[in-house]
């Protein structure tokens, strides 16, 4: 039966089908709802890791374990995973093991865009690259018979507009294989002398993938009528080449993106007059076929910068293209905020009035950056905030102790904040670290974490105590406060910046978007006692704006929340 | 068939997964080729979203660049001027003309420019603006706007009402059919 499914259900899909059983993946946009659709096949185990280099060896456990495996994770979770992935290469597998990462060109929900390729080419391991969602469901598929076939992880690529599109698949059904678990200290004990004889295993295996490059019907040439262009692409880019294109140009779509198929390549340019590759992000493509000594048009065309869109090919490839009509008015951005009734809001209002400076983390709370709070100083990769801190505060011997902080969602903080704690604590940094703690990991759309209670099927499950956690580690000021009262979070601040020692503060209370969340009634304006001052309007908050002079709140929106009625001298903002 | 390509904007959090989800269903019954480009992630939180609805015997691109929409469903007034662009030439825009402040508005950075509905007419594009909250409201909850605009979007296409009430079964919860169901008839004769 035919259905529309988005392309990380697809990937999904093509697990189950393929008789994968184990999947640890960490969440990150565009990768997450691989996970959570898999989560629903009762045949399949499927967890929420803290981390991607925990899940990778999770799923490289299972392989060995012989059971085939998977692990999800977006571009930059790939490089907290990179450590065991370089020498998983080495080991090579017993079942099949499968390396799910997402890519976000133009980054949609990005701290950058770099570009997953590489890490094929890097660690030696073959990397298979789905345009469409059928295409996610067979690539899945072919993965785990190439990962027990060449002895090797594969890496499925998967990119924004591949994981987020929904197209036509069709469906099959579930075939398990299992295999022993044999003991073998050679291959999979990775130290000096045996990992010295595994190197030339992994040469040989990536020329033994070239020769199946070469032939796998993964990698296809679609024939053209006009040869004075021939073109190859891959992904969305493959997409594109085809929308504006259609079928003037002869086309090599490469599935399997590394290794490449060296000798179909030189048949191919021999073949047309002009050889383009048309590839989003890096010159990947054009780098390996100027290796080959091929000429060739690319990125000197074609940017490295941002999302490749059908218009960039239709402009590059000289076909008319005829836009619509842009409005000759200032139309003003809308970029993401804090949600009304955020729990985040009212910690940063308060951070910001203390003119502290503040070393941000990965998640919904690096909107604290966004006017008018502004009230975030850096924002680098998970768990950057508490180690940065303590660089901070170390390299000026506690000159900015007491105006510095870092702040860190509760799932970040067990991803990579516990070791910058554990380094704060041990070399005995005078700082303060902020757990914005809402009960969830937010911005990914509400997945579970240690700290929650749940797992990845809603089943309860151990619950990680952050304060007992915090203490553990040699911290011995650890307090909560709720961020909806702002007098209590202003007074655990300054309280604790003034300490003599490192300290935590749990900065607790659920994401209003939680369903079990209960909202109070939205709040109304008595608009005889505003008098117009904007004080409730430097929270920044959606649901409060200034009309004709006065306060005016959008009962849509308000969830009742009482930050913006602290911040009214004149008892204008009321409860129904 | 050609492919014909439906945009769908509007700000994060008015429904328009839930509208695209719809969309595609219903075009699924007719065995064509189907694309549906959603946002996710960190641009969902009250900032510009656009999902992307393509169909026909081969479809190619998940998105829609400029100068490609047939249609552009706009379930905001600003977001509608904003996509303009990828209008193609002879397309319509269905507006919701609701206005809701972005935060540079709210916080006096910028102002919501003013005869919206009148400056994009005076360039010749097709639109076809209504009031879809207050009908959502009629129907009984403000939040079914996205339905009361895909009624709307309904009259330009040759499915039966029974059709896509099939396909709004399908998509949403069983408690709040019967309201979507009227939100849907509401749109579909405003």
């Amino acid at each position: 039966m035919k259905q529309l499914m988005l392309g990380n259900e697809a990937v999904a899909r093509g697990l189950y089908e393929a008789g994968c059983m184990f999947v640890s993946s960490y969440p990150g946009t565009p990768s997450t709802e691989i996970t959570e659709a898999i989560a629903k096949y009762p045949e399949v185990y499927a967890e929420w890791a803290p981390n991607e280099k925990v899940a990778m060896e999770a799923a490289f456990g299972a392989s060995l374990a012989g059971r085939r495996s998977f692990c999800g994770m977006k571009h930059v979770g790939l490089n907290v995973a990179a450590d065991p992935l370089f020498t998983i290469s080495y080991t090579g597998v017993n079942a099949g093991m499968v390396i799910g990462v997402a890519d976000d060109a133009g980054m949609h929900s990005s701290q950058n865009e770099q570009d997953s390729r590489y890490y094929a080419k890097s660690a030696k391991i073959p990397m298979l690259e789905p345009s469409d969602s059928a295409e996610a469901i067979a690539y899945a598929k072919a993965a785990y018979d190439i990962s027990e076939k060449f002895d090797t992880p594969v890496l499925l690529k998967m990119c924004t507009r591949v994981s987020h599109s929904q197209s036509v698949v069709e469906t099959g059904e579930r075939v398990e294989q299992l295999k022993e678990y044999q003991k073998d200290i050679a291959k999979y004990v990775m130290m000096p002398g045996n990992a010295k004889k595994r190197h030339p295993v992994v040469e040989a295996r990536t020329a033994a993938l070239v020769d199946f490059a070469e032939n796998t019907e993964l990698n296809r040439v679609e024939e053209g009528w006009d040869h004075k262009m021939g073109i190859i692409t891959s992904s969305t880019s493959y997409q594109y080449v085809k929308e504006v294109l259609g079928d003037r140009y002869p086309v090599m779509k490469l599935g399997m993106i590394w290794p490449m198929p060296d000798e179909k390549i030189r048949v191919f340019a021999a073949s047309v007059e002009t050889l383009v590759i048309v590839e989003e992000l890096e010159g990947f493509i054009e780098s390996h076929c100027r290796d080959l000594g091929l000429a060739c048009v690319g990125k000197s065309n074609f940017s490295n910068i941002g999302e490749l869109m059908p218009l960039d090919v239709a402009k590059q490839l000289s076909t008319p293209w005829e836009t619509g009509v842009k409005l000759e008015e200032n139309i003003p951005p809308r970029p993401p905020v804090m949600c009304a009734g955020c729990p985040h809001r009212g910690l940063f209002y308060t951070l910001k009035k203390n003119k502290l400076t503040v070393l941000g983390d990965i998640g919904c709370y690096t909107l604290g950056a966004v006017a008018p709070l502004g009230a975030v100083d850096s924002v680098i990769c998970m768990g950057a905030s508490v180690s940065g801190l303590h660089g901070f505060s170390k390299s000026q011997n506690g000159a900015m102790d007491n105006r510095t902080v870092a702040v860190i969602g509760d799932s970040t903080f067990i991803h990579s904040g516990i070791t910058g704690l554990v380094n704060m604590a041990y070399n005995e940094s005078n700082a303060t670290v902020i757990i914005v703690d809402n009960s969830i990991t937010g911005m990914t759309g509400h997945q579970q974490n240690p700290t929650t209670g749940f797992n990845l099927k809603g089943d309860p499950c151990t619950k990680i105590d952050l304060e007992t956690l915090c203490r553990a580690v040699g911290i011995r000021r650890v307090r909560v406060v709720d961020p909806y009262d702002l007098a209590q979070c202003d007074a655990a601040i300054k309280e604790e910046l003034s300490a003599n020692e490192p300290s935590v503060i749990i900065s607790r209370r659920p994401c209003a978007l939680l369903k079990y969340v209960k909202h109070k009634a939205p709040l109304t304006v008595d608009t005889e006692k505003c008098v117009g001052c904007k004080a409730c309007m430097k929270i920044g908050c959606p649901a409060v704006s200034i009309v004709n002079g006065r306060a005016k709140v959008d009962a849509t929106q308000c969830v009742g929340c009482g930050v913006c009625q602290q911040l009214c001298k004149f008892g204008a903002l009321k409860e129904v | 068939m050609e492919t014909k390509s439906i945009m769908i904007v509007g700000v994060g959090g008015q429904g328009s997964l839930l509208a695209s989800k719809l969309l595609g269903r219903l075009l699924l019954t007719r065995g064509y080729d189907i694309k549906v480009s959603e946002v996710h992630g960190m641009s969902q939180r009250g900032g510009s979203v656009v999902t992307y609805v393509r169909y026909g015997d081969k479809v190619y691109s998940p998105v829609i660049d400029k100068g490609q929409a047939d249609c552009i469903v706009s379930f905001e007034l600003l977001e509608a001027a904003r996509w303009t662009e990828y209008l193609k030439p002879g397309g319509k825009i269905i507006v919701n003309t609701q206005q809701i402040n972005p935060m540079p508005v709210i916080i006096g950075a910028a102002e919501y420019p003013g005869d919206l509905v009148e400056k994009m007419q005076s360039t010749g594009i097709d639109v076809d603006a209504f009031d879809a909250l207050s009908l959502a409201e009629q129907a009984g909850s403000p939040k079914a706007v996205n339905i009361v605009l895909m009624g709307h979007l309904s009259r330009n296409f040759d499915f039966t009402e029974e059709e896509w009430l099939t396909a709004l079964e399908q998509s949403v919860a069983p408690k709040f059919l019967e309201m979507n169901k009227k939100a849907f008839t509401l749109g579909r004769n405003a």
